[in-house]
């Protein structure tokens, strides 16, 4: 470089020069080749409200891998389920801060496979004999492309709350199919108008979701490996149309519930401001403290039909063994341990857990009535989101709850059907 | 980055312009000790202002989400499909329009109750303008989620103390009236709030300008019978152009820019995001879906329609200056 080029020039070639050789950042990060038998296991499990319980039956899980294995470390952090996307993309993006185990929650599943983050365990659940207990629409939320990425670890679903007292004193026997629903819900708010019929909420699709499914359609369906959103089939269109003639004035006022979510659904009900909701068997404890408590019972969200039960979101958390890690088998051994039935049945004990094995389940409906709702729910099967990757984006992006919110609003139910299709096929086609 | 040329510079030192020199102009020790000085602003100013601008755009090329970024899959050049799929997409023009009215609106309210209070701080007494300046700077002070939660609160539909003083003075149909529900009254709240906490900055700044305005001026127009109206129409406001190019300018990128108010108020965006500003649809877009090849072209098109605007506008402004 000649000495009198002038100083900006030449800097500002350099920085061009620099500047062009980075694209996006990108980690390069493989299968680990190694797979040791000594050392520190690392495991992330997800906090709870009331951690105590839960890291109780961990520990004791831990002490018996410990001294089943010499010369391994099982080392446990709990991690705040908000913060999980930070902590997930930071370990997929440096392996080396990586667990070996973790828990996660099975809508993202198949944003974590994309992303290359969990091994497969196809072969070895196909080698462990429990494995065959697995309740199969369960065991279809930790699986993309036909393979298992995860061991679940416990379910949830949710059923209809209905008020005792409000009943019993309106006359009033729990609806036996969706479209009885909307009527009784209509029948106590003209009869009670300090009652919502049923709280649910705009921003609820775990609610939805039923109604769709219920009526005969779907959110989605894969054919010749691509997926095609069938949200504005005449079936899901007419679950649609249902879910969202929830939300009127003479049920639950779009201005108070339009924008409600799960949870917000749920606290309306405890607070005693509803005569119905749905919820999950995991809410049991947040109607219990609130003025509902002692005055409700629950049943299965019926079908369309009389004597059916609308298939309800199989939600839950699995676990699985990160890419990453350096101890692959000892991190198999572990989540068939944590996630076997023996402490799958102390973790129901402890936090109330549904666990994933069919037998497991009938032996707790016969001895704990308050769960049987549930698991006669779980046991009319169970549907999921859609495992793709773009489920991620599309939930995101509320795809769902503008759809039902536009509706509610008064919208044509085939626009705002036909558009959420549209948003849900740009998702999968990206 | 151009050494601004000051005719005052003792040695004349050559400035360099753009471009293939001629000839090799001798580069003067002045010059280089000038740019010696600025090369650590120069250092700083690229490394936290042009290199992201820079990784703005490039990402704005590429299909780059979570999966690309760790490793998962592949990276992909897409050129501009990004930007394809955004003008494509009409809920983005919806949204854009929203975003310059509401910008628009916020900008003229703040400016007014901005001026307007400025020119009443500096007629009244000393106790007063205490008072105001207080609380314009507990407005100014307050952090913008904090500031929107509170607002949510008084306005909210069952126990906001403004439903229940409107209830009490007799105003019928307000039980529960939601202030969040209906698209226009949303934004009309959430542009309240915008102003309630912008309008701050405007006045301090409008303030210290009257005040330096020298008094024999406005003496001398209050002796020839001038109006206050006419006063600030015609001394005070051309007096202080620059200040309100300034304050003009300010307050358009903030507004513009909204997030907090309209997340937190609307709750991301309103019911069926029939609230939706620009930067709220480009985080849940964008953001977080992971999809950040997307969300970086939103980034480079607001950054080009702020500059266009912020150039229009002082042109617009040079265009009146006098001569």
């Amino acid at each position: 470089m000649p000495r009198r080029t002038p100083v900006p020039a030449a800097a500002l070639s350099l920085l061009l020069l620099v500047l062009a050789a980075c694209g996006p950042p990108q980690v390069t990060s493989g299968l680990a080749e190694e797979d040791e038998l000594t050392g520190i296991l690392r495991v992330w499990l997800f906090d709870e409200a009331d951690r105590g319980p839960k890291e109780a039956v961990v520990n004791r899980a831990v002490a018996e891998f410990e001294a089943q294995y010499e010369d391994v470390e099982v080392d446990v952090s709990y991690l705040q389920v908000d913060a999980r996307s930070e902590r997930f993309t930071g370990a997929f993006n440096d392996p080396a801060s990586a667990p070996d185990v973790a828990e996660f929650g099975n809508t993202d599943l198949a944003a974590y496979v994309e992303a290359n983050g969990f091994a497969d365990l196809t072969e070895a659940l196909a080698a462990w004999p429990e494995a065959s207990d697995l309740l199969p629409s369960v065991l279809d939320t930790a699986t993309v492309d036909g393979r298992v990425y995860g061991l679940p670890w416990y379910t949830g679903a949710r059923a209809l709350y209905y008020r005792t007292d409000v009943f019993d004193e309106l006359g009033l026997a729990p609806p036996r199919t969706l479209g009885e629903l909307r009527d009784t819900a209509r029948r106590i708010r003209a009869a009670r108008p300090d009652l919502y019929g049923i709280a649910v909420g705009g921003n609820y699709h775990y609610a939805l979701m039923p109604f769709v499914w219920a009526s005969g359609g779907d959110l989605a369906e894969q054919r010749d490996g691509t997926w095609r959103a069938t949200v504005d089939s005449a079936q899901s269109r007419a679950g649609v149309e249902l879910f969202s003639s929830l939300l009127a004035p003479d049920i639950c006022p779009p201005e108070q519930c339009a924008m409600l979510t799960g949870t917000q659904s749920v606290q309306v009900f405890a607070s005693g401001a509803a005569a119905m909701t749905i919820g999950g068997d995991f809410n049991r404890a947040a109607v219990d403290a609130g003025e509902a408590a002692g005055r409700y019972a629950v049943v299965p969200l019926p079908g369309t039909e009389p004597g059916t039960i609308a298939p309800a979101f199989a939600g839950g958390n699995l676990l699985g063994v990160l890419n990453s890690s350096r101890r692959s088998t000892l991190a198999r051994e572990f989540v068939q341990l944590l996630g076997g039935k023996e402490y799958q049945r102390e973790m129901y004990t402890a936090m109330g857990n549904l666990p994933t094995f069919a037998d497991l389940q009938r032996d707790l409906a016969d001895e704990d009535p308050a769960v049987r709702p549930f698991v006669e729910t779980l046991r009319a099967g169970t549907r999921f989101v859609p495992p793709t990757p773009a489920w991620a984006r599309i939930d995101a992006q509320a795809v769902l709850p503008t759809m039902v919110q536009r509706v509610a609003t008064g919208e044509p139910v085939e626009d705002a059907t036909a558009d959420a299709a549209d948003a849900m096929n740009a998702a999968f086609g990206s | 980055m151009r050494v601004p040329a000051t005719p005052t510079t003792p040695g004349g030192a050559s400035t360099h312009r753009g471009g293939a020199p001629r000839r090799r102009p001798r580069v003067s020790p002045d010059l280089r000790a000038a740019l010696l000085y600025l090369a650590p602003a120069g250092f700083v100013l690229a490394a936290m202002l042009a290199y992201p601008l820079y990784q703005l755009g490039v990402i704005s090329l590429f299909d780059y989400g979570q999966a690309q970024a760790s490793g998962g899959a592949p990276l992909d050049f897409v050129g501009l499909d990004n930007y394809a799929q955004l003008f494509g997409e009409p809920r983005f023009w919806t949204v854009l329009v929203q975003t310059c009215v509401f910008a628009a609106v916020c900008v003229v309210g703040s400016l007014t109750v901005g001026i307007g209070l400025a020119v009443l701080a500096s007629r009244v007494r000393a106790l007063p303008r205490m008072a105001l300046f207080l609380a314009a700077l507990g407005a100014w002070a307050t952090p913008a989620v904090a500031g929107s939660t509170v607002w949510l609160f008084l306005f909210d539909q069952d126990f906001g103390l403004v439903n229940e003083v409107l209830a009490g003075v007799g105003l019928a149909g307000v039980e529960n009236f939601s202030w969040t529900y209906d698209r226009y009254v949303a934004f009309g709240l959430v542009a309240a709030q915008v102003v309630w906490c912008s309008f701050p900055f405007v006045m301090i700044t409008v303030y210290a300008g009257i005040r330096s305005i020298p008094t024999d001026v406005l003496e001398a127009a209050a002796l020839d019978g001038a109006t206050p109206w006419r006063t600030l129409r015609t001394v005070i406001i051309p007096m202080l152009r620059g200040l309100l190019i300034v304050a003009t300018i300010q307050s358009i990128i903030w507004d513009f820019k909204i997030f907090t108010q309209i997340y937190v108020m609307t709750n991301g965006g309103g019911v069926a995001g029939r609230n939706l500003v620009l930067n709220v649809y480009a985080y849940q877009e964008a953001f977080a879906a992971s999809n950040y090849g997307l969300g970086a072209a939103i980034g480079v098109v607001m950054t080009g329609i702020l500059l266009l605007i912020t150039l229009g506008y002082l042109r617009a402004q040079r265009g009146t200056e006098e001569p």
